[in-house]
């Protein structure tokens, strides 16, 4: 009971970073129909810089740890945020037109660009951080087994929930989720409308981006240690919730996110751990195959 | 005299708006760069990381951004950077005849190179890689490039075919030329038994879930040691043999029974000729089923798998038979790669395959045979080329995918050759066929609940 | 009425079409005589696509039984026959609203994409083909002669090898009509063949939908707006509003049908007012 409790507190965490991620990848399918397959390799960026820029911060003399996360929030959601407009304006932009085919092989390559540019530019070894926030709380207690709930924990889940409700708010009420909605439903028209697509896209690039960061710092904080390629793997969960929770749809995407956390570590915990991978894979295959819309998605209709 | 100062006053504008751009361009060069290059971490004596600054380095390429800029701006004014426009048209994309006579030429050198370069082993074991790959990028071409099915997961039929050889002659002893038929049919099996549940998916999902199954494959054959030796991968998977003569120095062995002094380029000769084969078979097949009934299916099903139905053509089967033959042909040419490397592991079959596999057939363009072999020597000439720079080699191949895609994204041929005529054989220009699907036209259900 | 009980092609019966809370067509029910040209009129939004789309296996219906009754008495449920087999089987063909070439293929290779099943038998599903017997080049070579016979019919033998793509608006429209013809059906669908033609053209297609009547005794289910086309040829007018039958009857009947008139172009408002004060409100 105490191990599942465990697991339980695990997957929770777990799956509000890949459902941070997951946003990210819904998003952008939703406005412009792309699988944005560079997307992990953002996240695992945004590992990075929030790494080196922690560092930094704390050669520079900055070493109270609160103040140093707080900027390294800004900074690594700025950089981040940049990455993703860049991509967007260079690699996707130019082919948004273009056949299906385009825009996805230029995102691949994407993805190996910025896997190659950050074993390139920070080496290929893994990159380790102590714990920041050491200290948690023990909840329960058997003989054998005490539930332990981190601080880490805690901090996750809390900014992922106070994300999710600035971001529906955001969705929902400002100009520019309005816009963005619009382009969702019919891009062609939005802009006979006035609105500038171009902007409300790249400004769905950003925020996801920014959100992937956030996702970052959690990774960073929470596991400790990061290499150039977690952006893959990540990647491809995050986008097996995004579909499990229902493509183009935000709760469903964190929805998904929790599933998919819940599923890995319950697996691992469980059964094997080298197939927890394989069980990702397989959950995203059984998804597509049974319930290609996911859970909370909107059924599509051809028009013919 | 007004007017000419008009024109200088109009030049400096025109000068700091460049300028302008191009310190923006540097200064976002400068935000992108500034943590990952301008600052390094190592693992320092403690197992801690250890920062060092790297101000050169981020100088340099802020800079490199801001001059390149600068000139993309003056040279180019107002106008969008379309490279299309500046550099010439497709080379392959000219006169019928022209593009057959180059075919030929290829053809012919391919065919002479082992006798020309009889003792470059080097360039041997390139020409064996290089056409390794041009028959993939055939075999995909048909499911992607004719059918119009994102298949990202092509690496796994490739992975069947290799792991069959060796499995089947580990365990039952065959030779290669029986082991070769069945790795294919396996693959093909197994191409259907994958395709089945999928095909029904559109576009990027049906992408995805190729992807997916390609990475699970990968994984198991990593974990099921009990069947594949795990990590380690197979040894000792036997060599080809010259229909029963094999490549050794012993009496009653190829070299001995013609008379000729053993080397072992004799092997490697053989296994570029057995790649020749097998690729132009690949083709042939190809381009005799393009003129059947299944092979028009094939490309109508691309162009509009809605109109398809309504003709009485089941899609279902017309996709699966082109992922089958497809599979098929990976299984073909995985056999060939086991036998030619004597080894295989896991490692070989990663998604990198499958993104260079499509890469190749897209840049080739257009499900066109010519385009796919010239791509898939470019890209992979290119790698070699590229050896001595080891780690910038996979930079330099994800740049030049997005920016092969950005220029020419319709690939090097852009022009498709209509399977049957009346009168003239007209070539019909890219812009007109459609690759695949797109998701422009869809409309949600009412919502109405 | 035209008494369309006798020797019917198509019967449609208590056909309703829902979209989850949406009512697009509401028990719609007629039939569609063997050799007529029966048209589905009415204004935009009338559930017409929606009838067609259900016919044609693009939609399951709601509710609903639509009977396809071949010459020779075989009887198809098209509600339960789904996708191809609607072609395939029961030889309903069809155009779309939207033209639905395969834009980069030549005309003649449209045509013989039109013949695929014929084709493929011949080929003993490629094999005999890939082999290159005999028997699957005398199929092919009668393929593409059925199919220069269409091109010629409508005009374009002399662009047969230019892709569908790049021919003029109303050839696009001919061609398709012409590939549906190639699967050989029994019943002819089209979806707005005449949108975007002009007045020329508008009596063009007329002559070949009847000479496609006459010279293939295909029948012919056809919505369409354009009424020069509609009350010129056809033998028998359904009218839709609001995915309800409002009308059902012969090209004069319906014509002069105040219903029709009302749906069309609305009652005036006097009329309102007699009808509020016959009421009593």
């Amino acid at each position: 009971m105490e191990y599942f409790l465990q697991q339980l507190i695990n997957g929770v965490t777990l799956g509000a970073i890949y459902g941070l991620i997951a946003i990210g990848y819904t998003m952008v399918y939703g406005i412009i129909g792309m699988i944005n397959f560079a997307h992990g390799d953002i996240f695992m960026i945004s590992t990075f810089i929030a790494l080196i820029a922690f560092l930094a911060l704390v050669a520079m003399g900055i070493t109270a740890v609160p103040l140093a996360l707080f900027l390294v929030l800004l900074i690594a959601m700025a950089l981040t945020s940049l990455y993703g407009w860049t991509v967007e304006r260079f690699a996707y932009r130019p082919l948004r037109r273009s056949f299906r085919l385009a825009p996805l092989i230029s995102a691949i390559g994407m993805s190996i660009v910025l896997q190659n540019y950050a074993q390139i530019a920070q080496g290929a070894r893994v990159k380790p951080l102590p714990p920041l926030i050491p200290g948690g709380y023990t909840i329960m207690e058997s003989a054998t087994f005490p539930v332990q709930l981190s601080n880490v924990q805690i901090l996750v889940v809390l900014i992922t929930m106070l994300l999710m409700v600035i971001f529906s708010w955001l969705v929902a009420s400002t100009r520019l989720g309005r816009d963005m909605r619009a382009c969702e439903q019919d891009l062609k028209m939005a802009s006979l409308l006035g609105v500038n697509v171009d902007r409300t896209i790249s400004y769905t690039f950003v925020i996801g981006a920014a959100l992937a960061a956030v996702a970052g710092i959690m990774h960073l904080l929470y596991y400790g240690v990061i290499d150039f390629y977690i952006g893959f793997i990540a990647g491809v969960k995050a986008f097996t919730a995004a579909v499990l929770g229902g493509i183009g749809s935000l709760p469903g995407a964190m929805l998904g996110g929790l599933l998919i956390g819940l599923i890995e570590t319950f697996w691992s915990a469980y059964f094997s751990v080298e197939y927890k991978d394989v069980a990702a894979f397989s959950i995203l295959v059984i998804v597509l195959i049974f319930l290609p819309t996911g859970i909370l998605g909107r059924p599509e209709v051809e028009k013919v | 005299m007004s007017a000419l100062s008009d024109h200088s006053a109009g030049r400096r504008l025109e000068f700091v708006t460049a300028l302008k751009r191009a310190l923006l361009s540097a200064l976002i060069a400068f935000g992108l760069f500034s943590l990952l290059i301008g600052i390094r971490t190592d693992t320092g004596p403690t197992g801690a990381l250890v920062l060092h600054g790297r101000p050169e380095a981020l100088a340099i390429i802020v800079g490199l951004v801001f001059v390149g800029a600068l000139v993309r701006e003056l040279i180019l004014g107002e106008r969008h950077l379309m490279p299309s426009r500046l550099l010439p048209p497709a080379l392959l994309a000219q006169a019928k005849s022209l593009s057959r006579f180059f075919g030929l030429a290829l053809l012919a050198f391919a065919i002479l190179l082992p006798i020309i370069y009889s003792s470059d082993r080097y360039l041997l074991d390139l020409g064996i890689m290089i056409l390794t790959y041009v028959m993939l990028g055939w075999g995909l071409n048909i499911v992607v490039g004719l059918a119009g099915l994102l298949d990202l997961g092509y690496v796994a039929f490739y992975a069947v075919g290799a792991y069959s050889y060796a499995l089947l002659a580990e365990n039952f002893g065959f030779s290669f030329w029986i082991c070769l038929p069945l790795a294919g049919i396996l693959a093909s099996f197994w191409g259907i038994l994958l395709g089945f549940p999928v095909l029904r998916l559109r576009g990027d999902y049906l992408a995805i879930v190729t992807l997916a199954f390609g990475e699970i494959i990968r994984l198991v054959l990593i974990n099921w040691q009990s069947l594949t030796h795990g990590p380690d991968g197979i040894t000792g998977v036997p060599r080809p043999s010259f229909f029963g003569l094999p490549f050794n120095n012993d009496t009653g062995s190829f070299a001995d029974t013609f008379g000729l002094e053993w080397t072992p380029l004799h092997r490697i000769i053989f296994l570029y000729y057995l790649i020749l084969v097998l690729a132009l078979v690949t083709n042939l097949v190809t381009i005799r089923l393009r003129r059947l009934p299944i092979g028009r299916a094939w490309e109508a099903l691309r162009e509009d798998e809605i109109a398809c139905r309504s003709l009485g053509i089941n899609t279902t089967n017309t996709k699966l038979t082109a992922f089958a033959m497809g599979a098929m042909f990976a299984g073909f040419a995985g056999s060939f790669f086991a036998t030619r490397q004597g080894f295989i592991s896991p490692e070989s079959f990663t998604f990198t395959e499958s993104a260079l596999v499509l890469a190749i057939v897209v840049l080739g363009g257009m499900g066109s045979q010519i385009g796919i072999a010239v791509a898939a020597a470019v890209m992979l000439g290119g790698f070699e080329f590229f050896r001595e720079f080891a780690q910038y080699r996979m930079l330099i191949f994800g740049l030049a995918m997005v920016t092969i895609m950005i220029w020419r994204p319709r690939g090097l041929v852009a022009t498709r050759t209509p399977s049957i005529f009346l009168g003239k054989e007209k070539d019909i220009d890219a812009e007109l066929v459609r690759q695949a699907r797109a998701k422009t036209w869809s409309w949600r259900r009412a919502r109405h609940d | 009425m035209t008494d369309a009980a006798a020797d019917p092609i198509l019967t449609v019966e208590h056909l309703s079409m829902r979209f989850g809370g949406l009512v697009a067509v509401d028990d719609l029910s007629f039939s569609a005589r063997h050799g007529d040209i029966t048209a589905l009129i009415g204004p935009n939004g009338a559930g017409k696509t929606t009838v067609f789309n259900c016919i044609t296996g693009f939609y399951k219906p709601t509710v609903g039984m639509l009977r396809l009754i071949h010459a020779d008495g075989t009887t198809y449920l098209l509600e339960r026959l789904f996708d191809f087999r609607i072609s395939k089987h029961a030889r309903v063909a069809r155009t779309f609203q939207n033209i639905r070439l395969f834009a980069g293929m030549t005309a003649l290779e449209n045509l013989m994409v039109a013949q695929h099943n014929p084709l493929m038998r011949a080929s003993g599903l490629t094999f005999l083909g890939m082999l290159g017997f005999n028997s699957f080049s005398a199929a092919e070579r009668s393929a593409v002669d059925h199919a220069r016979y269409w091109l010629d019919r409508i005009g374009l033998l002399d662009r047969a090898d230019d892709p569908a793509g790049a021919l003029p608006y109303g050839a696009q429209r001919r061609l398709e009509i012409a590939r549906a013809m190639c699967s050989d059906p029994v019943l002819l669908c089209l979806d707005e063949p005449a949108a975007g033609l002009n007045a020329r053209e508008s009596s063009e297609l007329n002559e070949l939908l009847l000479f496609i009547r006459a010279e293939h005794s295909t029948s012919i289910l056809l919505i369409e707006h354009d009424m020069s086309v509609v009350m010129e040829i056809s033998d028998h007018i359904v009218v839709l509003d609001y995915g309800v039958k409002i009308a059902d009857g012969g090209p004069d009947a319906v014509r002069d049908d105040p219903r029709v008139i009302a749906a069309y172009l609305g009652v005036a408002d006097e009329e309102i007012e007699e009808a509020h004060a016959e009421a009593g409100l």
